[in-house]
């Protein structure tokens, strides 16, 4: 008995002590480590390019806002981050280490392309769901419209190339062909996966806008000498030059101040959405207009100017069109995690498929199963409907719409308006 | 700019017989150095422009004696596969400095402050100014170049070491103090030419591989080892280039040169001007 009652006092004795530690094991271990598996998220991206460089870090500041304020439903997220080199192989083999080795549950993978359509089936195959937060090729939506079951996986984070051609035309038509009475285009695009889209939907909505098509120039992304395309533009004498660029942008960009090429610039350019751009073409960005989703000091969300503020403070500089979108996609992962209470692929999923967000670039809602472009991000209406930039003076303007703009479009000398 | 490129490239294969590989990182280091020199340091267009060159200096000495001189003093490698060694180590050094280059300073590409700015009409055509000066910065120093080899004690030892290295030795020609001055005038070359390509077209680290195979083409056309074939090959290569641009697309501007670099070394393995 009383080897009994000692034994007893000895097991009671251990169990308050287990308890005491454990008790004091929670008070200085996060929630996440009492036994729920992080949320760990993976990111491919073009670390070395200007416009990729902005993914990883809007990831890493995302995932320290939300761990900070307890991580999801108590699981902490673990951000794992891989340079891609551009390179569409080195970006599969990243993957198949994120999913295999990592044991990632979600990837944000590039703003290429032609490297998320190579990713796309690894997705597919490997079950993980996988999101782009700046490729644009409306390929990435219509896969997934074909082989739903297999490709649910992938989600478009960004626009596709048609949605924003469209949003584009909608912008040149207040912007130029009502304020500066524009009449003629010469489309000037990267030959790339995501231009095909892009001019043909130009194309079809520059001349409903109220501007004639004269030509339609695709180039080589390798090209280095644009004086030749410039020549031959100017010949044709167009109001104005849409562009398609994003693995070119400076280059281009240099050459048209240096050569005084005096037909005003607009369309997408996706280097000039860094603030870096600026010190990159020594200023020869003055006067140059491109269509985003979002930029400095532009309150299209309340999360916007908190977001580039933040990240400029970290970083040193301004996040590049890509780094909005994937600080919102760690948001919505999470979100969908907490409804699905789970991190298995297929009920990821689902709930990704029911996001509706309010992210620093608007209102982030998928395109349901059914939609030629499922899994693509709605657009106008409620939905996304992005800006008008110019570079004036060193800094970014919004010039449109009316609602954001904080300033007016202005031009080089150099550049002769229609009168 | 073309010529300027591979004059110091094919110098260096004339009195040292190396082809560096590197040559094209080479450049864009020099390009990017002056980029950073003025949009970092405010250091202006002639300042960004000598930070430029002196990098461009810097790292040819470094690639001359830490890269090409250590194996050819090498005992452990045998004599005939030496060319190979050097041709894989200064490939494989122009790869560590590209990806040092996109590391720091990403891989977008970057424009040097250009000296003159403006535009001006020549013959009809509007002409950025600095073009002008480019070429006529061009003009004079392969011109300061012919003076240096043709019209001074030291550019004649160079040239007796690269036509009869023995028999400049023979004459009391210190062979080792030619071949560092022979690396000093390439690295100069090297960095006026990615300085002032930078100023006119802008490089980023992607621009290592097709600057350096330029050079290798034009010297191979011109002849290996011979600076006046470099240079009228230059000439053939970039004309040929600029018509290709504007007569069909300027995606196929590298095709022709590369044709003609195929007939030539079927035809004439020589090349247009080099020796037997």
């Amino acid at each position: 008995m009383v080897f009994h009652t000692s034994k007893h006092k000895y097991v009671q004795a251990v169990v308050i002590a287990l308890s005491m530690s454990g008790g004091f094991a929670a008070c200085i271990t996060p929630a996440w480590a009492a036994g729920k598996e992080p949320l760990r998220i993976a990111v491919i991206a073009e670390a070395q390019s200007v416009a990729g460089s902005s993914i990883p870090g809007a990831v890493q500041l995302a995932a320290d806002e939300i761990n900070a304020k307890g991580g999801v439903d108590g699981r902490k997220i673990e951000i794992t981050t891989y340079d891609n080199h551009s390179s569409a192989a080195d970006s599969v083999r990243a993957f198949q280490r994120a999913v295999s080795e990592d044991h990632a549950n979600a990837v944000i993978a590039s703003y290429v392309s032609e490297v998320v359509l190579a990713l796309e089936p690894w997705a597919a195959r490997l079950k993980t769901v996988m999101i782009t937060p700046g490729a644009a090729s409306d390929v990435i939506t219509q896969n997934i419209a074909k082989d739903y079951d297999s490709n649910k996986y992938t989600f478009h984070g960004y626009l596709t190339s048609s949605a924003m051609g469209s949003l584009i035309c909608d912008a040149a038509k207040d912007m130029a062909v009502k304020a500066l009475k524009m009449k003629s285009a010469v489309i000037i695009s990267e030959d790339a996966a995501w231009t095909t889209p892009l001019d043909d939907s130009y194309q079809q909505c520059l001349p409903a806008a109220g501007i004639k098509v004269l030509d339609h120039i695709r180039f080589s992304p390798d090209t280095t000498d644009f004086t030749p395309i410039y020549n031959k533009v100017e010949a044709l004498k167009p109001d104005v030059i849409v562009t398609g660029w994003s693995h070119v942008g400076v280059q281009p960009t240099v050459q048209w101040q240096s050569q005084q090429v005096p037909i005003p610039i607009i369309g997408r350019s996706s280097q000039a959405t860094n603030s870096a751009f600026w010190k990159d073409t020594n200023g020869a960005a003055e006067g140059v207009i491109f269509w985003d989703l979002n930029g400095p000091n532009v309150a299209v969300t309340p999360r916007s100017v908190p977001f580039a503020e933040a990240y400029n403070k970290k970083f040193g500089n301004y996040p590049s069109y890509c780094g909005y979108t994937a600080y919102d996609e760690v948001y919505f992962i999470a979100e969908a995690a907490h409804r699905a209470g789970s991190l298995d692929s297929d009920k990821l999923v689902t709930a990704l498929e029911q996001t509706d967000f309010v992210g620093t670039v608007g209102r982030v809602q998928f395109l349901p199963k059914g939609d030629p472009h499922v899994h693509g991000l709605r657009t106008g209406g409620s939905g996304i409907k992005g800006l008008v930039m110019q570079w004036q003076k060193g800094k970014l303007v919004t010039v449109w719409p009316s609602d954001l703009a904080n300033g007016q479009m202005t031009f080089p000398s150099f550049v002769k308006l229609p009168r | 700019m073309y010529a300027l490129g591979a004059t110091g490239f094919t110098l260096i294969f004339g009195v040292s017989g190396v082809l560096n590989l590197s040559h094209g990182a080479l450049m864009v280091a020099a390009a990017v150095a002056a980029w950073a020199a003025n949009s970092a340091l405010s250091a202006g267009n002639f300042g960004g422009a000598a930070v430029g060159i002196m990098t461009s200096l810097v790292l040819s000495l470094i690639t001359y004696g830490l890269i090409v001189r250590p194996i050819q003093k090498s005992t452990a490698i045998r004599n005939e596969e030496r060319e190979i060694f050097i041709l894989t180590a200064t490939l494989l050094w122009g790869i560590m400095i590209q990806e040092l280059i996109a590391f720091f300073f990403t891989n977008n590409a970057k424009t040097v402050l250009p000296i003159l700015v403006g535009v001006v009409s020549v013959l009809g055509v509007r002409t950025p100014r600095n073009e002008i000066f480019t070429a006529l910065i061009c003009w004079l120093v392969i011109g300061a170049l012919w003076l240096l080899v043709n019209r001074t004690r030291i550019g004649k030892s160079v040239l007796a070491a690269s036509m009869n290295p023995r028999g400049a030795t023979l004459l009391g020609v210190e062979l080792s103090r030619i071949y560092v001055l022979v690396w000093a005038i390439y690295g100069v070359l090297a960095g006026i030419a990615g300085v002032l390509l930078g100023m006119f077209l802008g490089v980023s680290s992607y621009s290592v591989g097709p600057l350096t195979a330029s050079a290798f083409t034009i010297v191979v056309l011109g002849g290996l080892g011979s600076v006046t074939g470099s240079l009228l090959a230059a000439f053939v290569v970039g004309y040929l280039e600029t018509i290709t641009a504007y007569l069909i697309s300027p995606a196929y501007r590298f095709f022709p040169s590369l044709f003609l670099l195929l007939l030539v070394m079927y035809l004439r393995p020589r090349g247009l001007l080099g020796r037997r």
